[in-house]
């Protein structure tokens, strides 16, 4: 990759609590590339939020960043002040969360909400802010703007919410549009039309995308790239395709054969065993007491990334013979 | 216990109707309207099977489970349970029909009370139902129940919030397998849960419905699973039902255009899904309230062969081939 916008190195993130330190992120590498659609995929609690609150800076008080670097712009997000923050985070990059409902305020209409995400990524004196804010609505496909404009988030459905975060998100993103489990509490024929809308939208403004989800069917049909996560560690990446003809990691495997499929036909048990305490986190590769493939170098050291060509890589010491040597990417 | 009913129908509903009065009165008018929560709908479960309730949120679809429970009784229509009549009050309901019809809902978190060790979860539907003994004492009952969740005997002095949302889930189960029921309504049972444990907690109900002879009303949004274990699907929109069917001729030759929209939403893994699929129809437009449910069809705010007639006449039920049944003018 030579373009690359967003490059995550060695990310640790810990959070404090009684008795301990949740060590939640242990090393993770991301890259982004310009205009590329990346999905981040895993199960509850795996740190894919954790992950993107520590790119945008809003992170817990109660969070630690020991190790790491986040570069954006070649720039390094950990050692911005509080101002160039506010910077990146108006004109670079914005995010969608997982519940719309708790992303706005209901005490404030949509169009004075709207305002001022305009007002704070274009400066104080926005003469059109009306118009922008109706651009910014139609954009979303939001039906009728101008009444939208002047109603509360209550007087919404679920969807429509979600479109009215979509369009506070794209009425500021240029560089990079964080879709956090944008269509878990949507059904599905409505979260066809959101990720429909964010693709076309990214599309169109030649912006970067990453999609958190933990649904794989959704990375398959919206993102170029996946990276898949595990308790803190990246464990496989690959493009989205070869991801889903050939998964190589034993849980992206077990991943893949625990989900239901259209064509019937019964599903796997699952993956045994559950996600490890943080606290207290198991030595060497952090799947490897849940793996069924788990042999002596897995409990001594985290595995690297693998390469298996074509840009598939894979943190499993299964595939370490038939690379050359291992990267840290 | 008989079965009672033709071809061992154990749950018959016909034209059942639940309406909801909400107030909106303000302070310069007055005015009650009316929440068409389910809306006529006709159905029947034969013993032994996992009948698959499939819809949107909005579509009536809890509304249907609570009314078997007995958490609402229903403003008209007949529901009966092997031949007995369960459309009232749960209060009036006879202590061996409670016993016999279980549910499970979506989230353990807030079903399982947080107060409670497991033991004390598992004893109160031991205690109230009474189950002859057979010589066991309560303790050696709920070790049995966690045995049969496939949890261990130690289990039982835990509280909910120390073990994960599956072994939560797998406490739920138990507590309903308690009474020793004959029928088990699943409310979204693992859509709360991560795909991994998905697998083991759907794995564990197909093998304790052929085990305890269990017939399933299967609630749920997730059509990928539905067609891995329900023999019959029934698809609801905005309170009425659109189309019932076996479920591999459901996938299949889907009828009614709501399916299909439904069926070409669903995001798949693999080839051989996209080509199971039906053609694309993007969807449009999102499900009205069920206060001003449109005139005619309901579905013709959001139907892409909606014509004029749909305005107007609301379609009736119809059998298409033998045992699919499809709600639309164009089938």
């Amino acid at each position: 990759m030579t373009d690359v916008l967003l490059d995550i190195r060695d990310l640790h993130v810990a959070y404090r609590v009684y008795g301990g330190e949740l060590k939640v992120l242990n090393g993770v590498n991301f890259k982004v590339a310009f205009a590329e659609k990346v999905g981040l995929v895993g199960e509850t609690g795996c740190g894919k939020t954790t992950t993107m609150k520590a790119l945008l800076r809003i992170l817990p008080r109660t969070a630690r960043i020991p190790k790491g670097q986040i570069l954006i712009h070649g720039g390094d997000v950990l050692k911005m002040n509080r101002g160039e923050i506010a910077d990146l985070r108006g004109r670079g990059l914005s995010m969608i969360f997982q519940d719309p409902t708790s992303a706005l305020n209901p005490v404030f209409t949509i169009g004075q909400q709207l305002y001022d995400v305009i007002r704070y990524s274009r400066g104080d004196q926005v003469a059109d802010k009306r118009e922008v804010a109706l651009r910014a609505l139609q954009d979303a496909r939001l039906p009728d703007p101008e009444r939208m404009l002047d109603s509360y988030p209550v007087q919404l459905s679920g969807g429509m919410r979600q479109r009215v975060c979509i369009a506070f998100a794209v009425a500021t993103a240029r560089d990079l549009l964080i879709a956090d489990e944008p269509t878990t509490n949507l059904d599905v024929t409505i979260q066809d039309q959101v990720l429909r809308l964010i693709r076309e939208l990214v599309e169109q403004k030649g912006s970067s995308l990453i999609l958190i989800t933990h649904s794989l069917g959704l990375v398959r049909e919206t993102t170029d790239r996946v990276y898949v996560m595990y308790a803190g560690n990246m464990v496989e990446m690959a493009s989205t395709e070869e991801l889903f003809e050939q998964p190589l990691h034993p849980y992206t495997q077990g991943l893949l054969a625990s989900v239901p499929r259209l064509t019937g036909g019964g599903f796997a048990e699952g993956i045994p065993g559950r996600i490890p305490d943080y606290k207290d986190p198991p030595t060497g590769c952090r799947f490897h007491p849940r793996c069924p493939h788990a042999f002596e170098p897995c409990a001594k050291a985290m595995p690297p990334f693998f390469d298996q060509g074509n840009g598939h890589q894979v943190a499993c010491y299964l595939y370490q013979e038939k690379s050359e040597g291992g990267t840290n990417v | 216990m008989s079965d009672s009913g033709t071809d061992g129908q154990v749950l018959v509903a016909r034209k059942l109707v639940k309406h909801f009065p909400v107030n909106r009165s303000s302070i310069l008018k007055r005015e009650w309207v009316v929440v068409k929560a389910v809306d006529g709908i006709d159905f029947s479960v034969t013993r032994g099977e996992c009948f698959g309730l499939v819809g949107e949120s909005g579509s009536g679809k809890s509304t249907t489970a609570y009314m078997i429970v007995g958490m609402y009784s229903p403003t008209s229509g007949e529901l009966e349970f092997r031949g007995e009549d369960i459309a009232r009050p749960a209060v009036q309901r006879p202590m061996h029909l409670k016993k016999e019809i279980q549910i499970i809902f979506q989230d353990p978190g807030s079903s399982l009370n947080p107060r409670r060790s497991i033991a004390d979860i598992l004893e109160m539907p031991l205690r109230l139902h009474s189950r002859p003994k057979q010589g066991k004492s309560v303790e050696r009952q709920i070790i049995d129940l966690l045995d049969q969740v496939e949890l261990p005997a130690a289990y039982r002095f835990k509280s909910p919030s120390t073990i994960g949302g599956g072994e939560r889930q797998m406490v739920a189960i138990a507590r309903a397998l308690a009474t020793d029921p004959s029928f088990i309504i699943l409310d979204e049972p693992t859509s709360a849960l991560d795909v991994s444990v998905q697998g083991k907690i759907i794995n564990m109900l197909m093998r304790l419905q052929k085990e305890f002879d269990l017939t399933f009303l299967f609630i749920t949004h997730d059509l990928s699973l539905m067609r891995n274990v329900a023999t019959r699907i029934a698809i609801m929109y905005l309170g009425k039902i659109a189309e019932i069917a076996p479920a591999a001729e459901f996938f299949e030759s889907p009828l009614h255009p709501y399916t299909q929209m439904l069926l070409s939403s669903i995001p798949v893994l693999t080839k051989a899904e996209m080509a199971a699929k039906p053609d694309k129809i993007h969807s449009i437009g999102e499900i009205p309230s069920p206060v001003n449910v449109p005139p005619g069809c309901n579905f013709n705010t959001r139907c892409p062969l909606a014509q004029e007639r749909c305005f107007s006449d609301d379609p009736a039920m119809r059998e298409i081939s033998p045992g699919h049944f499809a709600r639309c003018h164009f089938v």
